[in-house]
């Protein structure tokens, strides 16, 4: 309990890590999210070009 | 050496290269954070002066040097591509502003959240660190902005990378304010002797290292989705999405 509580900074302490995690996450779920949007996107155009071919 | 950097800018290669090096960026990064964390936060003793308080800079410090280093990122980026018309080097600069922009935003939330137990304030508007760190992340805004109100990818590459490059001079004011102006926020301590103990500057520079190369992996494939956007109209995307191995 002592190692959560951290002498009342422990708030302060968690929610930075906490928050870094998150954002970091999210940063990296956002990039994923584009990549595959975008080469899902390239992939539609490209198959529809070679069907039409 | 020429002929291996003239390779390494070639789009269809660097494309093929980041995907292999992103487990060998992320996993040792992994690591290094996994250690430096648990010894931050469980193993080394509380600093006499701030408390447990202290543990803040294992977060803090590193993402404060990375909202740096991504901008020079951006700004060398910007201006190999206007010097030499490498497009691989704007697609550096555009792939690292959002997460230069989110390790900036993390260093002020996280500098703001220690600094109300330590200073008694969430936020000082005359403290030069806190300042030009905020007008970091508004270059940062302001480049990403710029970027996409411009359609034509050659132009916008043009436009931010002068923005890079002009924007710069705000991270050499960053880095020394608190050596040029008198400020709340400490003088530099990781890498000067006798200002911070063994047992805490090892965790610090294990989390250093961890953020450098996540960092690393992070930005690897967000430069890949940059060149497969860029380059979707080129013969070298069009084989590699119809082969059987994809995108792997």
């Amino acid at each position: 309990m002592d190692a959560l509580l951290m002498g009342n900074y422990g708030p302060y302490v968690w929610s930075c890590f906490a928050l870094t995690l998150i954002v970091i996450v999210f940063s990296e779920w956002r990039s994923r999210v584009r990549h595959s949007r975008v080469y899902r996107d390239i992939e539609v155009r490209i198959k529809a070009l070679e069907e039409r071919q | 050496m020429w002929k291996f950097f003239h390779k390494l800018a070639s789009p269809p290669h660097f494309y093929r290269l980041a995907a292999t090096l992103i487990p060998w960026f992320a996993v040792p990064g992994l690591v290094f954070i996994g250690y430096g964390a648990y010894a931050g936060l469980f193993v080394v003793s509380p600093d006499y002066q701030q408390g447990d308080a202290f543990r803040i800079i294992y977060v803090h410090v590193p993402s404060a040097y990375l909202s740096m280093m991504a901008y020079v990122m951006m700004a060398v980026g910007g201006g190999i591509g206007l010097i030499w018309r490498l497009k691989l080097a704007h697609a550096v600069g555009a792939a690292a502003a959002p997460l230069g922009a989110a390790f900036t935003f993390l260093a002020l939330v996280t500098g703001s959240i220690w600094g109300r137990p330590m200073w008694g304030t969430w936020w000082e508007w005359g403290d030069p660190r806190l300042t030009s760190e905020l007008i970091l992340l508004f270059l940062y805004f302001g480049y990403m902005a710029l970027r996409s109100s411009i359609d034509d990818t050659a132009k916008a590459d043009k436009a931010s990378a002068v923005l890079a490059l002009v924007g710069v001079v705000n991270v050499v004011i960053v880095h020394f304010s608190v050596e040029w102006w008198s400020s709340l926020h400490q003088g530099q301590t990781v890498f000067k002797k006798g200002t911070m103990d063994a047992d805490m500057r090892i965790p610090l520079f294990a989390m250093l290292i961890g953020f450098t190369l996540l960092f690393g992996a992070m930005l690897a494939r967000r430069i890949r989705t940059e060149v497969l956007f860029r380059e979707r109209r080129t013969r070298w995307v069009r084989e590699m999405i119809l082969s059987p191995e994809g995108d792997k």
